[in-house]
């Protein structure tokens, strides 16, 4: 046998392992192996290399196909991902439309139930009959002063139910108290807290201010020590804390509250805007503030607006009571200036005060 | 019953197809089998991805299973396949931590398909570990020597036709190459493995 060169013996082998050789060669190949130890060994493990070359390519070739098998997968599986979402929604749909129903049913009958709507409802139809009160205020108050006015005419036709207020200006027994209130009357009485009751005449009116003043005409009547407030000229600033003592029924009333706007009606710069509860029979009563001044007399309110009452500045009666002829006067009038509710106490202020109001009572 | 047998008809003919590498049986095996695996790796704190990498893995030790050659089932391949990940799950979620966790999927499960994908799993394991080395050989190899082994070994390609493309003076020239290439792979192979 030639000797071989190891690579020659290998390609001799890979033609073996390929099955490339004639029967003749195959066999004499076999043969050589066997005859040959070495060879054989080394034909062995070149065949296990080549066999282990074959199944790694083998499996690197597998797992690239399975990898792009799996990509295909995977690739295709997520455009499918929406439809788990969708497929979910399918199942649960009902049970969605049914639990929002609930939730719509029970926040509406809850609203319903708490009287959301019957409030919803009476704010709207207050602020509609707000903006018609604002349109006519003028209207209703004149309307609101002809029902004052007509009450009293009223009474004077039947026994008194009611009357208006009027308050002390001089400590000889002149009183001030609306126009409105005693126009057209037969006779005028005054009745102080204590009952006595008082005939009156009345000295002046003016319309236009709706103010008379009146004086008390009876033998009764004893002159007062001097009245205990003053009266301010000077308009009073907005939000002054201020108060009223009037006779919307027998016994005299306190109404406090305070100074809202320093124009009356329609920008009415005699009067005021104040925020006291008044009623029919509190027209002509005094409005003080804290310290016992007049600041103004009580004339009339706007029903169905809150806090719209109006009171006839001071300014305005002083006018009023400047312009009274002097013949028709029976002694001069003359304002205090010594205010003696300076620094007492409300209640105490009261107490002082309540000898110098008077219900009117017009026949 | 027909249910049953046209299963294992998949079964079979994805098994065939398998050891050809038919990218259209993979696939099939994908759209039937990979679904529960992903469920259970889902339940088991395991995202997308890696329930991905384990069903992969599965199927390389079904491969090997089946280049084996002595494929025989015990049961569903479906079955098999789902204790197979199951085992490859376990091992990867036990990784580094105490094996507590093991017992949380491990309870009713069919103990001889268990040991079954056990031993596959081992061999695999195996077979994985010796081929790597040839793998990284390979790798380590680099042009032309890898096209040349490849061509000649895998492709059963004659020398003339890589003395071609090679362009190679002539055939002797080629199988010199050839020659010095398979000593290199060698020399890498048998480093490797020592």
């Amino acid at each position: 046998m030639r000797s071989l060169s190891q690579q020659e013996f290998i390609d001799w082998a890979d033609l073996y392992l390929r099955k490339e050789l004639t029967p003749e060669d195959n066999e004499r190949f076999e043969s050589f192996c066997a005859e040959n130890p070495p060879y054989r060994a080394r034909f062995e493990e070149h065949k296990s290399l080549i066999e282990n070359i074959q199944v790694t390519a083998d499996r690197l070739a597998f797992k690239a196909t399975l990898q792009s098998a799996a990509e295909a997968f995977h690739q295709e599986e997520k455009p499918k991902a929406p439809t788990k979402v969708v497929s979910l929604w399918d199942r649960y749909k009902f049970n969605a439309a049914v639990a929002a129903a609930i939730a719509i049913i029970s926040v509406f009958s809850t609203l319903w139930l708490t009287g959301y709507y019957s409030n919803l409802r009476k704010t709207s139809s207050d602020y509609s009959a707000l903006r018609r009160d604002m349109n006519t205020v003028k209207r209703n108050v004149n309307a609101h002063n002809d029902a004052i006015k007509n009450i009293n005419s009223n009474t004077s036709n039947e026994a008194i139910h009611y009357g208006a207020t009027g308050f002390m200006i001089t400590k000889d027994g002149y009183v001030v108290t609306n126009y409105h209130v005693i126009s057209g009357a037969d006779s005028i009485h005054l009745q102080n807290h204590k009952g006595q009751s008082y005939k009156a005449d009345i000295i002046f009116t003016n319309a236009e201010k709706d103010l008379a003043i009146l004086h008390i005409n009876d033998s009764t009547f004893k002159s007062h020590k001097n009245v205990p407030y003053t009266f301010k000229k000077q308009d009073s600033e907005l939000g002054e804390d201020i108060y009223t003592i009037g006779f919307p029924r027998d016994e005299a009333v306190y109404g406090q509250g305070y100074l809202s706007s320093s124009t009356g009606y329609a920008g009415d710069t005699l009067a005021y805007q104040i925020s006291i509860p008044v009623n029919p029979g509190n027209s002509g009563g005094p409005v003080l503030d804290k310290e016992g001044n007049i600041i103004g007399i009580i004339s009339g309110k706007q029903k169905g607006i809150d806090g719209a009452a109006f009171a006839i500045k001071t300014k305005a009666l002083i006018e009023t009571l400047n312009s009274i002829p002097a013949d028709i006067l029976r002694g001069n009038v003359v304002l205090t200036n010594k205010n003696s509710l300076n620094h007492l106490s409300r209640t105490d202020q009261i107490k002082k005060l309540q000898d110098y109001i008077y219900i009117v009572k017009v026949y | 019953m027909s249910k049953e047998k046209s299963d294992i008809g998949i079964d079979e003919e994805i098994i065939l197809g398998i050891r050809e590498g038919n990218n259209l049986a993979v696939q099939k095996l994908y759209k039937l089998y990979y679904p529960p695996v992903l469920k259970m790796i889902i339940n088991n704190s395991g995202s997308s991805e890696e329930a991905q990498d384990i069903f992969q893995e599965t199927v390389m030790v079904l491969y090997d299973k089946i280049n084996k050659g002595d494929f025989e089932l015990s049961s569903k391949l479906k079955t098999f396949l789902y204790a197979v990940s199951k085992r490859l799950w376990l091992k990867q979620l036990t990784r580094g931590e105490s094996k507590y966790r093991k017992d949380s999927i491990d309870d009713y499960e069919d103990s001889l398909v268990a040991d079954e994908a056990g031993d596959a799993v081992q061999e695999h394991e195996t077979i994985e570990k010796n081929l790597l080395q040839m793998e990284q050989a390979l790798a380590g190899l680099g042009e032309p020597c890898k096209t040349i082994l490849y061509d000649f070994y895998i492709l059963n390609k004659s020398m003339a036709d890589i003395c071609e493309k090679f362009g190679y003076t002539n055939t002797d020239n080629a199988k010199t190459q050839k020659y010095k290439c398979l000593q290199r792979l060698k020399k890498f192979f048998f480093k490797s493995v020592s």
